[in-house]
């Protein structure tokens, strides 16, 4: 998907920095379609939960990777990630994977993953 | 700024020519925006022990109703519409303040926070129609991890709303004009934390069996 940068001209004078900052944000029509993009995928989530006979296995292998692309769009798009300055993503990313990692190694050490956990 | 700072445009001239700013700070970034995301990738540890535990408990109950007691799907679906609608207006309220169109910025701030409001009456809702079908925060271990996860994203969400009312508060009285885009950007950086935090929830909890 193409960005599109908004380089309007804003009602009355703004400092540099401002003003070089705001050329980097993507344009309210961008916004829009990332929006409509995330509805679709949403939609596309919720439509499993009328296909009764779907698996687990299957219900898992279709929702996580909309799961992710809908973070990966929101945290790219609407947060800025992809055209800020590269150190928010280092710290961000930091965070999320020290979750991630550690959260995993709790969920395999409490013998989560195994078929009969919880029954 | 210390002999010793780090300016990254610097290291990076192409940073210059993707359009990021430079501030007068030893990271070259603004240390507002930087605390955010410090604090945001924080955040993440609270919400990942919060998730794992639900994962680890939402099985482990012998009395009391279960997730698929009491689950509405697709009101909660409406619910996530809602929150992902407030997100794409949140990024509208940025956008529009760093073109310096305050009245445009504030009547999306002002949809953020009523979006976010309805989100929070649905959870409200939600939360009474399960104890009224016998899921209490101490009916079971379920209910217990449940509610906290929930409710701490509820707590999240609610404190988002008074963050954006007080930006309308400001822009009302004409306190947050251009000069301040960052401050709306960095309010907004929060708002849309809680809305990934909920796509993960909505999957995991919800939608996963």
């Amino acid at each position: 998907m193409s960005v599109e940068t908004d380089e309007r001209g804003a009602a009355g004078p703004l400092e540099p920095d401002h003003e070089a900052h705001q050329h980097s944000h993507p344009s309210d029509r961008s916004y829009i379609m990332v929006g409509l993009i995330l509805a679709v995928i949403t939609a596309a989530e919720v439509s499993t939960y009328f296909f009764e006979d779907l698996s687990t296995t299957a219900l898992v292998i279709s929702l996580v990777p909309m799961m992710i692309a809908k973070f990966a769009i929101v945290c790219g798009w609407f947060m800025h990630l992809r055209f800020d300055n590269p150190l928010f993503k280092r710290v961000f990313v930091f965070g999320l994977l020290l979750a991630v990692t550690v959260y995993l190694i709790v969920l395999t050490a409490m013998d989560f993953w195994s078929s009969g956990y919880g029954t | 700024m210390t002999d010793t700072a780090f300016a990254p445009h610097e290291t990076d001239p192409a940073l210059h020519d993707k359009g990021v700013p430079s501030h007068d700070t030893s990271t070259g970034v603004s240390n507002e925006k930087l605390a955010m995301w410090v604090f945001l990738g924080s955040d993440c540890l609270l919400f990942g022990g919060l998730i794992s535990t639900y994962l680890l408990l939402r099985h482990r109950f012998v009395v009391g109703p279960g997730p698929e007691d009491v689950f509405d799907i697709p009101f909660t679906s409406v619910s996530s519409f809602v929150l992902l609608f407030s997100s794409l207006t949140m990024a509208l309220a940025v956008g529009a303040i760093h073109r310096g169109d305050e009245r445009r910025s504030r009547t999306f701030l002002l949809t953020t926070a009523l979006l976010g409001a309805v989100f929070i009456a649905g959870q409200v809702y939600e939360f009474t129609a399960f104890v009224k079908e016998g899921l209490g925060y101490t009916t079971n271990i379920f209910g217990s991890a449940f509610y906290t996860l929930t409710g701490f994203h509820g707590v999240h969400v609610s404190v988002g709303i008074i963050l954006l009312l007080s930006l309308v508060v400001m822009s009302v009285r004409g306190n947050l004009g251009p000069e301040r885009a960052e401050t709306v950007e960095i309010f907004g950086l929060y708002w849309h934390f809680v809305d990934i935090v909920w796509i993960l929830i909505f999957t995991i909890v919800y939608l996963i069996p």
